[in-house]
């Protein structure tokens, strides 16, 4: 797998303090890819879901898996999260296997965020606590400093009046969003995102969006699945279509959705136009 | 109108629309359409008529279990028998003192019992090979005790301890029935609180995992509160219940309001301090009723969002 995403630099950008944990590097492991998946297969019961994947994400770049429901972006995201177990092939975060079974799973999770499809915020909790939840009991932090950030976060999102509210209370959108600032409370390395606008209503796809977009700016460096065609284009640095359990064709968002070079790639892309989608 | 808040108040960019939306008579100009007036004179009508036929339908009711019950052959016997106002007196200071025992059980058992049920519970839940021992010791004590008879239980319990005549171990029938009861008790409430965590979603602990929160942290601050909140209902079922068998340890000669009233009644060959006895214990299983009701209900408002259904 040779797909670079055009590299987004050395230099931090104008709001990089709020990614400042991802943005720490060692000097000369700059070009480490944060994460490196190689020859990873994956099968559920009797069904192949991932047969050969690989794929590289260099630093603060966002790479984004299209692919037909079922064709393994959701497995793969979960895989490089440890929440599922690969059959076979390894997985790199900034150059150290996590598929190890010695490897410390917790220690590995407390550097990877995840935004799943379905928010997954905690019913039972106020959003301020919901935000807070893993920088205190995981990360140690004093609740004031906690609180105080988290507040922060999502008076940037402009949900700050909603920090005493239970998440039951907020739309699918506010929700979303409250999920992503939870996720990146931890300041993690890297950040996963799971057909995160798969749920919402249209209307509200944009507000959860543009939290993304923010993301990106500040450095954020981001897997993302989705079947958001415009969005993939605008936010893409590499464009990986998955299909038949292997990663049938990567490139910039030019080279995949302008000129697909596979057969079954340039199918994929007119059916979802034809959907209406891109 | 409660429906129209909470959808107003939680779209994005709504802010403030709230409080707006909560006067439905907002200074707009709006003046109810004679529609409106008439859905609400129907409604208002049919609760009238509601009121009546559940009025009328109870009156008749009791009506036919009264004649049913006073006009059955053995009545005055009965009354005599189970409903007698000078027995009912004389017996109730006994039985009184008598409940003591039994609130004491209640108020000792039932602590002991939810703790150790929640520990079982969390001991059945446990991963690891480390940990199988404790989880088969677990899973054979609730299905142990969760068949066992009360009864013999109890029985073992207080009349198979002493029998040992082991130094230091009391045999005294209240500590040993009450030893009885938590066993059984842990069992049920084990079970209660194990269906309980494993109704959690287990997207709520992959979300938790995620987050980087280790095995017994997502258990403890995301699953359990959620899975204690969701069994509210059934283990108050098992409270109500324990209550009741706190009764069954005056098998080993313990007097509460059971014995209590059974000592009355054979002397005196009316069985009216029973009644007594039946009553009371209804009467103090209410509050509990109504007090969980009202947390279950507290909690709801705090979290759900409003609706008419």
């Amino acid at each position: 797998m040779s797909a670079q995403a055009p590299e987004s630099g050395d230099a931090p950008g104008p709001a990089a303090m709020e990614a400042g944990a991802a943005l720490r590097k060692e000097p000369g492991l700059a070009q480490e890819p944060v994460l490196r998946v190689e020859s990873v297969r994956k099968s559920y019961g009797g069904s192949l879901v991932l047969r050969d994947i690989g794929l590289e994400v260099p630093p603060h770049s966002v790479t984004v898996l299209i692919g037909a429901s079922g064709s393994g972006k959701s497995t793969l995201l979960r895989c490089a999260n440890l929440l599922e177990d690969v059959d076979d092939g390894a997985i790199f975060l900034d150059g150290e296997e996590i598929t190890d079974p010695r490897t410390d799973q917790d220690a590995v999770r407390r550097r990877i965020g995840v935004v799943f499809q379905a928010y997954n915020l905690f019913p039972h909790m106020t959003v301020l606590d919901n935000i807070t939840l893993a920088p205190r009991r995981v990360h140690k932090e004093p609740r004031a400093a906690a609180e105080a950030r988290g507040r922060e976060l999502l008076d940037r999102l402009g949900l700050a009046d909603r920090a005493g509210e239970y998440p039951d209370r907020l739309s699918g959108g506010q929700q979303q969003r409250v999920a992503l600032v939870r996720a990146v409370a931890t300041r993690p390395r890297l950040l996963l995102l799971d057909e995160i606008t798969a749920a919402l209503d249209p209307e509200l796809v944009g507000e959860v969006l543009a939290v993304v977009r923010d993301l990106k700016e500040q450095g954020m460096t981001m897997v993302v699945a989705t079947h958001e065609m415009a969005f993939a284009r605008e936010v893409a640095d590499q464009v990986c279509f998955l299909d038949g359990g292997v990663v049938l064709e990567s490139g910039t968002p030019q080279e995949v959705f302008g000129a697909p070079r596979r057969p079954r790639t340039r199918e994929f892309l007119r059916r979802i136009t034809e959907a209406g989608r891109l | 109108m409660t429906v129209s808040d909470a959808e107003q108040g939680s779209g994005p960019g709504t802010k403030g629309a709230g409080s707006a939306a909560m006067g439905a008579d907002a200074d707009d100009g709006y003046r109810p359409s004679a529609r409106r007036l008439e859905r609400e004179r129907y409604r208002r009508a049919r609760t009238r008529r509601a009121f009546l036929i559940a009025a009328v339908s109870t009156l008749v009711t009791a009506a036919v279990l009264y004649v049913l019950v006073v006009g059955s052959p053995g009545w005055d016997r009965t009354r005599e028998t189970f409903f007698d106002a000078h027995y009912a007196r004389t017996s109730f200071p006994d039985i009184m003192r008598g409940l003591w025992l039994n609130l004491r059980l209640l108020v000792v058992c039932g602590a002991v019992v939810l703790v150790a049920g929640l520990l079982v519970a969390l001991l059945r839940t446990l991963r690891g090979p480390v940990f199988f021992p404790l989880r088969a010791l677990a899973t054979a004590y609730v299905d142990f005790f969760r068949g066992l008879p009360l009864i013999i239980c109890i029985l073992v319990c207080v009349f198979g301890i002493p029998a040992l005549r082991l130094r230091g171990v009391t045999t005294d029938p209240v500590l040993l029935g009450g030893l009885a009861l938590c066993l059984t008790y842990t069992a049920y409430v084990a079970e209660v609180f194990r269906a309980g965590i494993e109704t959690v979603h287990p997207s709520q602990r992959a979300a938790a995992r995620s987050l980087g929160l280790s095995n017994s942290q997502a258990m403890r601050y995301v699953v359990l509160p959620q899975a204690v909140r969701g069994v509210v209902p059934p283990l108050l079922n098992d409270l109500v219940s324990l209550q009741k068998d706190t009764g069954l340890v005056s098998i080993g000669g313990a007097v509460d309001a059971v014995y209590a009233a059974q000592i009355t009644a054979s002397e005196k060959f009316n069985y009216t301090p029973y009644v007594v006895a039946g009553l009371i214990f209804v009467v103090i299983t209410i509050p509990m009723t109504r007090f969980t009701d009202w947390v279950a209900a507290r909690m709801n408002r705090r979290q759900a969002q409003g609706g008419a259904v």
